[in-house]
């Protein structure tokens, strides 16, 4: 316990930006449910710094572990080993109700017997702050989130969307330190959830809470965050901004869970200090970068994004070619399916332009143009 | 173009299952509401009757609920009634939410399922089998400390009263979303405190429902009370059973139309209260 302590200090520093302290980190953190043949390890020794104001996703599919590092930081679970450090101190072995953190629950679970003021006002209260002090900090909530007009309504007279913006209130009221949201917005329709989504963004640039939000949306993940964990397996795979995770993916899953993306084999024939060279199986040599990690020459997988691909009916020189079997068109894009020799599927993606025809026809050999820097060499 | 018509003779829309569609159903339905309430009836008209029989109609009156309401031995009988059913059905409401809060607010433990078996015996054991029991108990304990008091009743009502009070206040625990304790701790409410402003509010109704569950309980108990009373410690039910003994009078009728008047008004309050609070 208290090397993990220890080490948990020592990764606090340093992760945090300079000068100050990570918002909250894990430390070697592991968690197993259930003992002996029958545990199941939910967090295999997680280590991550999330910094102060920063809007920072958890995305992985369900059963990665997400949820469980969420209520570890909350303290509705303790971890088997390692610790849990907000702003440097330990805070793994401290019952919720003494951590300055508030949750936002995937249910709401906004408290029935209560008006919607005595919900937001319950955390002050029990802080035991003053009659005074809880009404006007109530007020200044409500405000917040647009809930003035229905301060005295219960809960179960509003809708979705209001009930959202309770839970949002009510975790806000007590100024946490950080902001823990569990999927908040999974129930919501899909217009409602995208207008929460700039309104969640907006929220913590005007709080200036450290936000750590829980999804396995990936859009949501993107559209939302300052950085973004993507979770497998009860381990963090990567860590990054938003657009480092989508256009460097460090491995399979990654590449495989945020967007579309294809995979083909290829030879890294060189390698820099910034990227390399491979040969794709067409026989031609392009420029990759590299995801972190060690790499030697030889057989790679490399990941090249539908978007960052181009057909032509001149297929001499291009750097790939393939047979057209299905166009799909999505009004916004169309997605070309075709196969490579060898049989390797292969998407290119095009953005539709008004009053152009189709100029592709299933069956057609096609050359396939990729952009300069698409191609990324996972680690697996 | 498809011929719905000719369509909906070979595969007729389907209906979902509705077991009221089964042969019987409703006649079993009646058959059952007769049994039940039929025998009722009678007992409530003849509580009116003007002449002293239980089978012939000689007039309206309210003598009998007059004669009731004189008799001293009714109105004893009426008092201890009272008191035991509200002493037995708040200590038993009272343990009842300790254990079922102990049964449903831990972590699941080993023997556990013997514990719920445990609280809900005295529903199986045959009553007889538990009055006899207490008989020899209390004989002894009377014996050596020369106490004759209401405390044996009472001890012995709110001992078969637990598992009535139990099963509602578990029911409503069991459906009642844990997330909004965990939410009270989150939101920096202690233990105690997640009980007083979140559990309790929520867990009334149940409450409620069980306190009154043992109340009719313990009222209208005959078999345990007639085995465990001392000389002269007659509740409504026993007192009533010694007058069968004698010539039966209209004036039964009358004490056992206010008993179902009393607990068909318990209900309903109990009904609505339920109600509101949801």
């Amino acid at each position: 316990m208290a090397k993990a302590k220890a080490i948990g200090a020592a990764a606090a520093r340093q992760h945090g930006s300079v000068g100050d302290v990570a918002a909250v980190t894990a430390a070697n953190v592991t968690k197993t449910f259930g003992s002996g043949d029958d545990g199941v390890v939910a967090l295999d020794d997680v280590s991550v710094s999330i910094r102060q104001n920063e809007f920072f996703t958890l995305l992985g599919p369900s059963g990665c572990g997400k949820t469980t590092l969420l209520r570890l930081i909350a303290g509705f679970e303790l971890p088997t080993q390692g610790d849990i450090l907000l702003e440097g101190e330990p805070i793994g072995h401290l019952p919720p109700y003494q951590r300055p953190v508030n949750t936002v629950f995937q249910s709401y679970a906004l408290f029935p017997h209560m008006t919607v003021s005595e919900n937001i006002g319950f955390g002050l209260q029990m802080l035991g702050k003053p009659q005074a002090e809880v009404a006007s900090e109530v007020e200044r909530m409500l405000a917040l989130v647009r809930m003035e007009a229905l301060a005295k309504r219960r809960v179960d007279q509003l809708s979705g969307g209001q009930q959202q913006r309770v839970a949002l209130a009510r975790a806000l009221a007590p100024h946490p330190k950080v902001l823990l949201l569990d999927e908040p917005l999974s129930a919501l329709d899909l217009k409602l959830r995208k207008e929460m989504q700039i309104e969640l963004k907006h929220l913590q640039g005007e709080t200036g809470i450290t936000f750590i939000f829980v999804t396995h949306d990936q859009e949501e993940a993107l559209t939302m965050s300052d950085r973004v964990a993507v979770m497998d397996n009860g381990k963090i795979l990567q860590v990054g901004p938003p657009r480092e995770i989508y256009d460097h993916p460090a491995d399979r899953f990654v590449a495989n869970f945020i967007g579309e993306t294809n995979f083909l084999t290829a030879e890294l024939t060189s390698l820099s200090k910034s990227g390399g060279r491979v040969k794709l199986p067409s026989g031609k040599t392009v420029a990759v970068t590299l995801a972190d990690g060690e790499f030697s020459e030889g057989q790679v997988t490399v990941v090249i994004r539908p978007e960052h691909a181009r057909l032509t009916k001149a297929k001499s020189k291009t750097t790939l070619t393939g047979v057209l079997r299905n166009i799909v068109y999505i009004g916004t894009d169309t997605h070309y399916h075709l196969r490579l020799p060898g049989d390797t599927p292969f998407i290119v993606r095009t953005q539709n332009q008004r009053d152009t025809q189709e100029s592709y026809q299933q069956g057609d050999e096609l050359g396939i143009e990729i952009s300069a820097n698409a191609v990324q060499v996972l680690r697996d | 173009m498809v011929d719905v018509a000719k369509l909906r003779q070979i595969a007729p829309p389907r209906r979902p299952f509705s077991i009221r569609s089964l042969p019987g159903f409703t006649a079993i339905a009646i058959v059952c509401f007769v049994l039940l309430y039929a025998p009722l009836l009678p007992l409530v008209v003849y509580s009116f009757n003007a002449g002293t029989s239980l089978a012939f109609w000689e007039g309206f009156s309210l003598r009998w609920y007059v004669a009731a309401w004189e008799n001293d031995s009714v109105q004893d009988a009426t008092i201890l009634s009272l008191i035991i059913a509200v002493t037995a059905a708040v200590t038993a409401t009272t343990l009842a939410t300790m254990a079922a809060l102990g049964t449903t607010r831990t972590k699941p433990y080993k023997g556990l399922t013997a514990i719920y078996a445990m609280i809900n015996q005295p529903l199986m054991v045959p009553e007889i089998v538990t009055a006899v029991a207490l008989l020899i108990l209390f004989a002894s304990i009377k014996a050596a400390t020369n106490y004759h008091g209401l405390a044996y009743l009472i001890a012995a009502h709110t001992a078969f009263c637990i598992p009535f009070a139990y099963l509602p206040i578990r029911a409503r625990l069991e459906g009642m979303d844990l997330s909004l304790e965990t939410a009270a701790a989150d939101l920096y409410a202690t233990p105690w405190r997640t009980f007083r402003r979140v559990t309790l509010p929520l867990l009334w109704p149940g409450i409620l429902a069980g306190a009154m569950l043992a109340f009719v309980i313990s009222l209208d108990d005959v078999v345990i009370t007639e085995f465990v009373k001392s000389a002269g410690q007659d509740t409504l039910p026993t007192y009533m059973l010694g007058q069968l003994r004698r010539a039966i009078t209209p004036e039964v009728n009358a004490i056992s139309s206010v008993l179902l008047a009393v607990s068909v008004v318990m209900v309903t309050i109990f009904f609505f209260l339920n109600r509101r609070m949801r």
